[in-house]
């Protein structure tokens, strides 16, 4: 079986991340790293490659340093890699990304591919859209949110938590699937898987390989715009009192002042 | 003036508290219409009518439930293409936001998730979110002609406005390629009795501080009337449900009080919570990052400290 991963290099979320002139995300002054959600889809694909006739290839859209999204996940296990690499798509917002992500795997996958596999939400835009985009467009049935999965007899099925339920949901291949982090633990590359993933094929892609036009794409094109951030005011740190015997007390009159009870 | 049409948010025809809010807001865009999924709209039209909804679109056929994105993508699709919206707002949920996801696709329209503010505006319409585990507020135009936008819950105040709430039925055959992915069994959630997590006013969360015993965490809860959450140390060590998990890759809320318990702050965490008005701590390590957020904190264990304060608020309510 022919398994995407589409994977997204994203800033440190430990370090101060912010925003640049043109108000998108700043990369420069921040370490960029695989996005650690999507290292569970990785995980999982390399799980059911390991166990059956499967080959794993990643997927990035991204700018220079995105190659090394791709490069942890090969070190994991992956077997091949693909950057989208197009000055064009800097400021891309999420349906745009989503334009060139679904070109970019069909391509990949020589067609279609068999299983799309996203993580729950990237750690630095978070919106939870990706998947449900690229399944729009590439007319594939979506299974999203899954806690665990499993593929057999053509269907793939898993199961969803949400508020109200616990959903066990099916649906035939080829599929977009997307997995939360309480479906595995992801594995760390081992010596061995590092020193592999430097002979792994990486393909570096423009929009002119997937028939993209520049003009759909990029920050002058995007269906949204950035107009201002601001920096929420760092919070004031209030009393810290050490509990001598009526820490709780205290904290009982602290709510009584605050006139939260 | 232009539509802009409201998902409602039910069950089995009781409307909740964030539709009343999304109707609040889509009068500082337009004219408020309602789309209800399901049956029995009849039991949600007054409340719809009160906050202003001039029309009430229904869908109700079994192949659009709410449950699953890509049917419901398409019935909001055959809305909006006879309503013609300046905006279509959602209740952020997972499902909401993948059926905002795809209609943005369909309709080739801009998506904003998550917003805690959306009005009009010169270019299109505008919205505020947070961005970044909640560091930064962010505002946004978005330049289609119509704008989807998950609003996240307790955004506004709702206030009522009387409208007419005329029922339109609409009908929709959903595409067998929106039907390809089932439901094929379903587990109710058991309730706990206490408020929704998103929702409530107060949450006291408890993490691995807990050392898996939550129940003076609960207990101080029910004397708030607060929902419990839990840190994802909590979580995963099996002592509490994911759907209580706070964080970032849990439930994001915004409560005038949050208490955290045994928790230490990491920054996955504080991306659910550090939008909340007040926020107090109890943490045996006074290094504890939590400690630079709060308003006030206890050094302390808090199997000693939480249940001295439930005393001692329960004896300040009586
Ligand atoms: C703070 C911030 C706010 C933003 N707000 C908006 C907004 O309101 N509207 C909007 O349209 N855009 C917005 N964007 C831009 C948007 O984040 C990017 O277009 C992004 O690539 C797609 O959305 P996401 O990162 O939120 O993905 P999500 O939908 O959260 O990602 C889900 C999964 O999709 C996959 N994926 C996502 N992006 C890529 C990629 N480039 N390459 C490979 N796989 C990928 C990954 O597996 C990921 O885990 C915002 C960006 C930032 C940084
Ligand atoms: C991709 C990703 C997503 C994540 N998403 C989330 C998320 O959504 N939510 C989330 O919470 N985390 C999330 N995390 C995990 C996060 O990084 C932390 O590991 C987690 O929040 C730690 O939980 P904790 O504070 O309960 O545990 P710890 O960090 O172990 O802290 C326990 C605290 O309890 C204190 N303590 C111990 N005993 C007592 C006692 N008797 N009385 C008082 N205090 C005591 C200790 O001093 C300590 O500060 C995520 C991580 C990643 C990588």
């Amino acid at each position: 079986m022919n398994i995407v991963v589409c994977v997204k290099y994203v800033p440190d979320a430990q370090a101060d991340r912010t925003f640049s002139q043109d108000n998108t995300t700043d990369r420069t002054n921040v370490d960029g790293l695989l996005s650690e959600l999507d290292e569970y889809a990785v995980e999982e694909a390399l799980k059911l490659a390991e166990a059956g006739e499967g080959e794993v290839t990643v997927v990035t859209v991204g700018p220079d340093g995105a190659a090394e999204a791709i490069k942890k996940a090969l070190q994991m296990g992956a077997d091949k890699g693909v950057h989208v690499l197009d000055d064009a798509i800097h400021g891309s917002d999420a349906p745009a990304t989503s334009l060139v992500l679904a070109e970019a795997v069909k391509k990949a996958a020589g067609g279609s591919p068999e299983l799309v596999l996203m993580g729950l939400a990237s750690t630095d835009g978070t919106m939870s859209v990706v998947p449900a985009m690229l399944a729009e467009r590439l007319g594939l049935p979506q299974i999203t949110q899954l806690s665990s999965m499993e593929i057999a007899d053509g269907k793939v099925t898993g199961r969803r938590d949400s508020d109200a339920a616990s959903d066990t949901l099916e649906a035939p291949l080829p599929a977009v699937v997307s997995v939360t982090d309480q479906i595995n633990e992801p594995r760390y590359p081992s010596f061995k898987g590092i020193m592999a993933a430097k002979k792994k094929p990486v393909e570096t892609w423009s929009l002119a390989d997937l028939g993209v036009d520049a003009g759909q794409v990029g920050l002058d094109n995007a269906w949204t715009k950035v107009e201002s951030f601001t920096a929420r005011p760092p919070r004031e740190q209030g009393e810290i009192v050490t509990d001598e015997g009526d820490g709780g007390t205290k904290l009982a009159e602290f709510l009584a002042k605050a006139k939260l009870i | 003036m232009a539509e802009v049409l409201v998902l409602v948010d039910h069950t089995d025809g009781q409307v909740k508290k964030n539709t009343a809010e999304l109707l609040t807001l889509a009068r500082q865009i337009g004219e408020p219409s309602a789309v209800f999924v399901g049956s029995n709209a009849e039991a949600a039209r007054p409340r719809l009518a009160q906050f202003g909804a001039e029309k009430v679109y229904v869908i109700d056929t079994p192949d659009v439930t709410g449950a699953l994105a890509a049917p419901l993508a398409e019935a909001l699709a055959a809305v909006a293409e006879q309503a013609k919206p300046a905006a279509i707002l959602l209740p952020t949920s997972g499902v909401n936001k993948e059926a905002a996801a795809r209609l943005a696709v369909k309709t080739g329209s801009g998506l904003i998730t998550d917003a805690t503010n959306v009005e009009g505006g010169e270019g299109g319409v505008k919205t505020t979110q947070s961005a970044f585990a909640s560091n930064f507020t962010v505002t946004s135009t978005v330049t289609t002609p119509t704008a989807i936008v998950t609003v996240k819950a307790n955004a506004t105040a709702p206030q009522a406005s009387q409208a007419g709430a005329t029922v339109v039925p609409v009908d929709v055959t959903v595409s067998d390629a929106a039907k390809a992915t089932q439901v094929t069994a379903s587990e109710p959630k058991q309730k706990s009795g206490r408020p929704e997590l998103t929702e409530a006013q107060i949450v006291v969360s408890g993490g691995r501080g807990t050392g898996g015993d939550f129940s003076p965490v609960e207990a101080f809860a029910d004397t708030l009337g607060a929902a419990v959450g839990a840190s994802r140390a909590a979580v995963d060590a099996g002592w509490y449900p994911h759907s209580n998990q706070v964080g970032q890759t849990g439930k994001q809320v915004s409560p005038q009080l949050y208490v955290a318990a045994g928790i230490s702050g990491a920054i996955q965490h504080r991306a659910g919570m550090q939008t909340s008005k007040t926020i107090v701590a109890i943490n045996k390590d006074e290094e504890a990052p939590i400690f630079e957020l709060v308003d006030f904190g206890v050094v302390g264990d808090l199997f000693t400290v939480l249940p001295q304060a439930n005393d001692a608020v329960k004896a300040a309510k009586n």
